[in-house]
């Protein structure tokens, strides 16, 4: 399949929705794609997770890097961006850029090469990553779009965020379903965590409080085969 | 509690079995003597079996035992309460004394547990006292039971003879809620008898004096060591055991159980296994007076299905105002819960009636307990929580409601009715439905024949070796090749490599990934003089948090508020218990269930708590399924159908049954001892398959995922499975029964064995139940910390992270020790699928097959489940599209 093709079948396959105007698709694989802008943007990879907490005596698999990469590159190939915004919390803390294994560091900038690349500083990783182009950045405006890590407490309109991976829940028939979601209310979106370790917070959480619209609150649910946009109505806590 | 049954009113037949190792006696009068005091029997003309030539009946010769091993204040105590040791108690002290490990199988009421003591007694009690100026003096003697509750129990008890006889031996407990400036204090002055549970045996073993502390230990006394050896908590006591050992050669162990099948296991579980195949002793008592048991007949209709039994609720009634105390036995806490509200309906005379589960609140259950203990309670209806040794006043009635699912449960659980082994215990079964009558009347003739199905042992967890390992480390550093040797002496691990121990250490050092960047990291590292040390003093500390194989399910605690009151303004009420995490994630606001004997009202969730208000007067909307379901026992399974296969023995089951059962063969056919039976039938809209394998439910449960993939790939287009302990049904789209009958496939293809292979791989991939099983691995491996320190993780943080955690793995490392151990657990755990592949080599090529027009009798029973019971599995996409699509629908947008 050509690229143009699958590109096409990825929009034809996601109903854009819109963010402050701008038109938007989420992808299943949980980032977000502005077609006209080429932009691609993806939050919380949390990278070295795992050594991070092998350093702390917890030797989880050192293979989250790798899988989180690999599902990056993914999404890479299929939208061929020119901007990849990655939105704060890239690695699981300071040390972890130093850490990476030099297989992995290569098959980033492998990532990085010929777009213009963003890292936003998130509170795991204040500071730039150590031996990584890209551009380390507070915060972020493109267009009516404004991307940040931590959703701030005053209503910012057309704000992309990440920090509290959102997740959301639903129950049929005594049957309970969770998923990490994209979070949005027409305003502001937050987006899901992207990393293979990392965990998930319920959109309904006390944490979230404030940051939405009750009434257009939708979460887009992160499906095996699409994304399932879901009103706030049918939404569990827990 | 136990009681020490030394009111020997007639003396017990005995049943010594074993090596003929000759008994030393000790020192009597300054001579000593070396003979056996056992002669074979003859009773006329009638010649014993060779098994029971040991057989002892003589109370003389009891009383000569006992004169010439029992030291004189013993004598006189027994002699100043008119009591004779009883025979068995005699002999496990001579074999005890003779040098030999023992294990005593005895009903309750044998007097098991002072039989247990009396070794340690009489030797503390020779014993000079300790001189001034002396060395401490470590622990003689080390008691390990299941129960905390138990322990504090047996100090209590054994206090009360020790200070009669006038003995001055110190006896104490050691649990987890020993405060912390007791235990300082025990390891500075032992006690002379330690009375303590696993976990606590596995943090002394990890202390850095650990091998100071035991040097004086002579015995080990393990109580209820039928429940402890089936687990994960006993693989970590065999291999605690093992180090103890290695501590102390000449250790003795002291093994006290109920019946089980095969007593050699438990034999060779007490001793160490170089050279291999080693065993204890044994000693059997036999069982008192056979309990009356019968099956409720009842005038009512017998339920096609269902778990309440709630028909029989005023017959039930009627049996405890008969008798002076009765305990109701029940199989899960759902049906402890209706039950208990069923019989409050009809307690007209307002008769005291308790509930008692594991998921009630400790004040509670306490309170019951103690209510029991003073004989203040006419009923009590319980789970398995009390299937160990709490005390039970007087109880002259057992009830058990529900199919007991194995011969050898209902025998212990009836067993508690009655603590003098004398006098015939008395029990009801209640079965629930008509498959139960099946059950409950094999399990009685089971009874009757005293035949056992305890189930098997199976090899030690290697993430339980894995968290040894590390323990190991953290008391001393270790030389590999003599912790292996040391390793494999334990049951359990006899039969482990050296390639896979290795494993396990370089899974304990980084973690044991083909990707080597874990090793600046390693919790334990190999020095150059060959041993493994911990890398760093805060390794111990963490272990010594997370010491221990019992993993909580995820649980919050349920909590009163007023009705309609939000949870943030009221303060809340008292907490009635805990309840999991799975459950109260169906339930919406508003929704009634049931829950510490009353009917509440779900008003939300907050953090760690659930919050609940009263809702008297209507009627739980939501079954509350969970509490431990045992899965129908192999043998019983068969003893089902081998009664089904002969019509001579329906005449002694209730009337109603039996014609069911002829209408069956009417209308369908019986199945045969070893065939396995299929349906296929239409009904409504749907065609439906239904299978007989009686192989308990998780068994059916395996089955079932992996037909529906097969008969998907089939072209069948099934829609959903339920199963049971005795069938499974399928229903779909296509008419299963036309494509069996044409051979596409056939019913042959379908039930191959070799869907255990990829198609089983395949399913496990995405399987929670696998998940469910790594987490448990993953925790008591010590991959995952339950605790660090000044944290404590929630189980939902942990859940999240083990499942994320296992995607992960199971993408890059397939072969990782950690998935090896979560497979193997998962074989004979939630999936069984050993069972399943016994099953299916024993029905090759005979299947039988009825296709039909309409469903039969049999099938009723199961097809009455479907939309009753939570359909197992994941909850996938098509739960998210209806969502989505109500949401389209209500905004009109499709």
């Amino acid at each position: 399949m050509t690229f143009a093709l699958a590109m096409t079948a990825l929009l034809a396959d996601a109903d854009p929705i819109g963010i402050a105007g701008e038109r938007a698709i989420c992808d299943r694989r949980g980032v977000l794609y502005f077609p006209e802008l080429r932009l691609l943007t993806v939050s919380d990879l949390h990278l070295e997770k795992g050594s991070s907490l092998a350093r702390r005596g917890s030797l989880i698999p050192p293979y989250d890097t790798g899988a989180t990469l690999l599902r990056l590159q993914a999404v890479i190939a299929d939208y061929q961006p020119a901007i990849v915004i990655s939105l704060g919390d890239s690695f699981h803390d300071g040390g972890g850029a130093a850490r990476m294994h030099s297989s992995f560091r290569e098959r980033l900038e492998a990532l990085m090469a010929g777009r213009d690349w963003f890292w936003v500083a998130g509170n795991h990783d204040p500071d730039a990553p150590a031996d990584l182009p890209g551009e380390t950045v507070r915060d972020l405006a493109i267009g009516a779009l404004v991307f940040r890590h931590e959703p701030s407490a005053v209503r910012v309109e057309g704000e992309i965020s990440g920090h509290l991976h959102p997740c959301a829940r639903v129950v049929q028939q005594g049957r309970s379903v969770r998923r990490r979601c994209f979070a949005g209310d027409g305003g502001r979106m937050i987006m899901p965590a992207f990393g293979a370790y990392t965990g998930s917070l319920n959109v309904l959480d006390r944490a979230y409080a404030g940051l939405f619209r009750r009434e257009t609150l939708m979460a887009y649910m992160l499906g095996t085969e699409r994304i399932f946009a879901i009103s706030g109505s049918m939404l569990r806590p827990g | 509690m136990f009681q020490l049954g030394i009111a020997a009113l007639r003396p017990t037949p005995l049943i010594r079995l074993g090596a003929n190792a000759p008994i030393h006696l000790p020192p009597q009068g300054g001579k000593e003597t070396k003979r056996s005091p056992f002669v074979p029997i003859l009773l006329g003309d009638y010649a014993p079996p060779r098994y029971l030539w040991r057989v002892t009946e003589q109370p003389r010769l009891t009383e000569q035992i006992a004169a010439v091993r029992l030291p004189e204040p013993f004598l006189q105590w027994f002699a100043q309460r008119g009591w004779s040791p009883r025979a068995h108690q005699v002999e496990l002290l001579a074999t005890a004394q003779a040098g030999q490990s023992v294990l005593l199988i005895a009903p309750t009421g044998a007097g098991k547990t002072l039989a247990g003591f009396l070794p340690s007694l009489t030797e503390l009690a020779g014993r000079p006292g300790k001189r001034p100026g002396q060395a401490r003096r470590g622990i003689h003697t080390l008691y390990i039971s299941p129960l905390k509750a138990l322990a504090v129990d047996i100090e209590r008890n054994l206090g009360k003879p020790v200070e009669e006889i006038g003995l001055s031996i110190t006896i104490e407990t050691r649990t987890g809620d020993t405060p912390a400036h007791k235990r300082q204090r025990q390891k500075l002055a032992p006690p002379e008898i330690l009375l303590t549970t696993p976990e606590q045996l596995a943090l002394l073993i990890a202390a850095p004096d650990a091998r100071r502390f035991f040097e004086d230990l002579h015995y080990v006394v393990l109580d209820e060591l039928h429940s402890l050896v089936t687990s994960k908590r006993g693989h970590l006591l065999s291999l605690g055991l093992a180090r103890l050992r290695s501590f102390v050669p000449g250790l003795q162990t002291i093994g006290l159980s109920a019946t089980v099948a095969e007593p050699d296991e438990l034999r060779r579980w007490l001793v160490s296994q170089n050279p291999p195949g080693s065993m204890a002793e044994l000693i059997v008592v036999t069982g008192g007076a056979k309990p009356e048991i019968s099956i409720l007949d009842s005038e009512e209709h017998v339920p096609w299905a269902g778990h309440s039994a709630r028909y029989a609720t005023p017959e039930i009634y009627n049996e405890i105002k008969r008798h002076k105390t009765t305990l109701l036995f029940v199989n899960t806490r759902s049906q402890a819960e209706l039950l208990f509200q069923e019989l409050w309906r009809v307690n007209e005379d307002t008769l005291p009636i308790a509930l008692h589960h594991g998921s009630l609140d400790v004040a509670q259950r306490r309170r019951v307990e103690k209510a029991m203990g003073e004989n203040a309670l006419r009923a009590i209806v319980a789970t398995s929580t009390l299937d160990l040794g709490i005390d039970w006043g007087d109880v002259d009635l057992v009830v058990h409601v529900g199919a007991p699912k194995g011969a050898s449960r209902l025998a212990q659980r009836i067993g508690r009715a009655n603590h003098r082994m004398d006098e015939p215990s008395k029990a009801i079964l209640i079965p629930a439905n008509r498959f139960e009558v099946l059950e409950c009347r094999a399990a009685l003739d089971a009874n009757y024949l005293g035949a056992q199905d305890t189930p098997p042992l199976v090899n030690g967890g290697l993430d339980v070796l894995a968290q040894h390992v590390l323990g190991c480390a953290c008391s001393a550093p270790f030389h590999a090749d003599a912790l292996f040797e040391e390793v494999r002496t334990a049951a359990p691990y006899a039969s482990l490599d050296r390639p896979t121990f290795d494993r396990v250490i370089d899974f304990v050092a980084t973690g044991g990934y083909a990707l080597k960047n874990y090793e600046r990291y390693a919790r334990i590292r190999l020095n150059k003089d060959g041993l493994w040390r911990v890398s760093n003093p805060r390794i111990a500390q963490q272990y010594r948090l997370n010491v221990g194989t019992i993993i909580e399910v995820p649980a919050l605690n349920v909590r009163y508020i007023k009705a309609g009151s939000k949870g943030s303004a009221s303060r809340g009420g008292r907490v009635l218990g805990k309840i999991e995490e799975a459950f109260l994630e169906t339930l919406t606001h508003g929704d009634t269930f049931m829950f510490a004997g009353k009917v509440l009202r779900f008003e939300g969730i907050r953090e760690n708590e659930c919050f609940v208000s009263n809702a008297p007067g209507s009627d739980a909307k939501v079954p509350y399924y969970g509490g431990g379901k045992f899965p129908l026992s192999t043998y019983l399974a068969e003893q089902v159908r081998i009664m089904l296969d002969n019509p001579q023995r329906w005449k002694k089951l209730p009337e109603q049954v039996a014609d069911w059962l002829r209408f069956q063969a009417d209308k369908s056919v019986l199945p045969k001892r070893d065939d396995l039976l299929i349906e296929t039938f239409p009904r409504g809209n749907r065609f439906y398959l239904v299978a007989y394998p009686f192989e308990g439910r998780l068994a059916h449960q395996t089955l079932g995922m992996l037909l529906t993939r097969r008969l998907d790939r089939a072209g069948a287009r099934p829609l959903g499975f339920v199963a049971t302990d005795y069938a499974l049904a399928i229903w779909s789209l296509a008419d299963m029964g036309r494509m069996f009958l044409a051979k596409k496939p056939s019913l042959s293809q379908l039930f191959d064995q070799d869907m255990l292979g990829d198609d089983l791989e395949a399913w496990l991939a995405g399987s929670w139940l696998l998940k469910r099983t790594f987490r448990n691995c993953a925790l008591i491996s010590g991959l995952i910390e339950k605790r660090h320190p000044g944290q404590e993780k929630s189980g939902r943080q942990v859940t999240v992270s083990t499942d994320l955690i296992y995607d992960v793995l199971r993408s890059h490392e397939p072969d990782h020790i950690l998935l090896q151990a979560t497979r193997a657990d998962a074989a004979t755990g939630l999936l069984d699928v050993s069972r399943l592949a016994e099953m299916l080599s024993r029905i090759q090529g005979r299947i039988v097959h009825k296709h039909l027009e309409q469903i039969s009798p049999l099938a009723v029973p199961i097809m009455l489940e479907i939309g009753k019971m939570p359909v197992h599995g994941e909850a996938d996409d098509t739960l998210l599209m209806d969502a989505a699509t109500l949401v389209e629908e209500a905004m009109g947008t499709k």
